[in-house]
């Protein structure tokens, strides 16, 4: 296979690692919705721990799309 | 935004450092930078914004009411992560989360229409990278400054068995070690990733505008550009997210420094 197409497949199997992230950051959001409205008062009291998770789940995402950028403008 | 010539999108060209002039310091030669000057325009809108909300009056205005709220969040935060001891750090973390912000606001300007071209600051790991490693500094100074050598039981958390204790002292030492890697790198590439999606998309509709087939053409601009609407909106909000998030996990980590765990 060629290098630079190697580099392209590359790059869009890392976007595979960016749609999971969006799962991650769903499910954390998602959680948070769901037992929020179990219990509505204790909710605000969460949110810091909400952006902690949030932040945690979107890293990973971020660090995937590092990957393609690097393959495509650095490599 | 840039027109993409000869049909070809060039999402990195947004993020260049241009000299915009140089003067000399002790014989070596500093460039004034777009960054510089972008990061010198945050600071004047965050002085003016500022200025414009300590009037200290008794009953206040909608400008007071904004800057207190700004304030009163991060010093909210700020109590409820640390504890009273954390009022001492507030200034620190609200400077540190109003100048993301405000960089992160400023990059997202629409001032390209006008043929100025807003530089997101905090698209380069250069700058978020240097703040991360400042908050990452204060935590050390903060940790050994209270705590002593005492601070390295930040590396083994209550309650660990004994034969576990190696491994769990590396792994958390890892991981004490990779935050300011990983502070810097979110809020870069979170701001890059945004920029690149809107120059992508701003390139479909120039291209779309330019295509032979009119009617597909026409199609793909008009939903391209729909879409660039969205993303917009999202990038606002993405904006302050980070700015919280970097403000947030900022101490957390002076709160390891202050009352370990």
């Amino acid at each position: 296979m060629d290098a630079e197409a190697a580099k392209l497949i590359g790059a869009g199997l890392a976007a595979i690692g960016a749609g999971m992230a969006a799962i991650g950051v769903g499910n954390v959001f998602g959680s948070f919705l769901e037992s929020a409205l179990r219990n509505p008062a204790a909710a605000d009291g969460q949110q810091g721990r909400l952006f902690i998770g949030f932040a945690a789940a979107e890293l990973l995402g971020l660090l995937a799309f590092v990957v393609a950028m690097i393959l495509l403008f650095v490599v | 935004m840039a027109a993409s010539e000869s049909g070809k999108i060039d999402p990195m060209h947004q993020f260049e450092v241009t000299p915009m002039g140089s003067f000399n310091i002790g014989g070596s030669e500093i460039m004034f930078t777009n960054s510089a000057l972008w990061m010198i325009l945050a600071a004047v809108a965050l002085g003016l914004f500022m200025w414009g909300g300590m009037r200290r009056e008794l009953v206040p205005g909608r400008w007071q009411a904004a800057v207190e709220g700004f304030t009163g969040f991060i010093s909210s935060m700020m109590t409820s992560n640390i504890g009273q001891e954390g009022r001492k750090f507030t200034p620190y973390v609200f400077s540190l989360f109003m100048f993301i912000l405000f960089c992160n606001l400023l990059g997202m300007l629409p001032l390209g229409v006008l043929g100025l071209h807003p530089f997101t600051v905090t698209s380069h790991i250069a700058v978020t990278g240097v703040l991360a490693l400042l908050s990452f500094a204060i935590v050390l100074v903060v940790g050994f400054w209270r705590h002593g050598f005492h601070f390295f039981s930040l590396f083994v958390p209550h309650g660990t068995p004994l034969p576990m204790i190696p491994f769990i002292a590396v792994i958390e030492f890892i991981s004490f070690m990779i935050r300011p890697f990983s502070l810097g790198l979110r809020l870069f590439v979170a701001m890059t990733a945004g920029h690149v999606l809107l120059k992508v998309l701003s390139g479909f509709v120039i291209n779309g505008f330019n295509a032979d087939n009119i009617v597909i053409g026409s199609v793909v601009s008009v939903l391209s550009f729909t879409l660039m609407i969205g993303i917009s909106a999202l990038e606002l909000l993405v904006a302050g997210i980070q700015a919280y998030v970097f403000a947030l996990l900022t101490s957390l980590y002076i709160n390891d420094a202050v009352n370990l765990h």
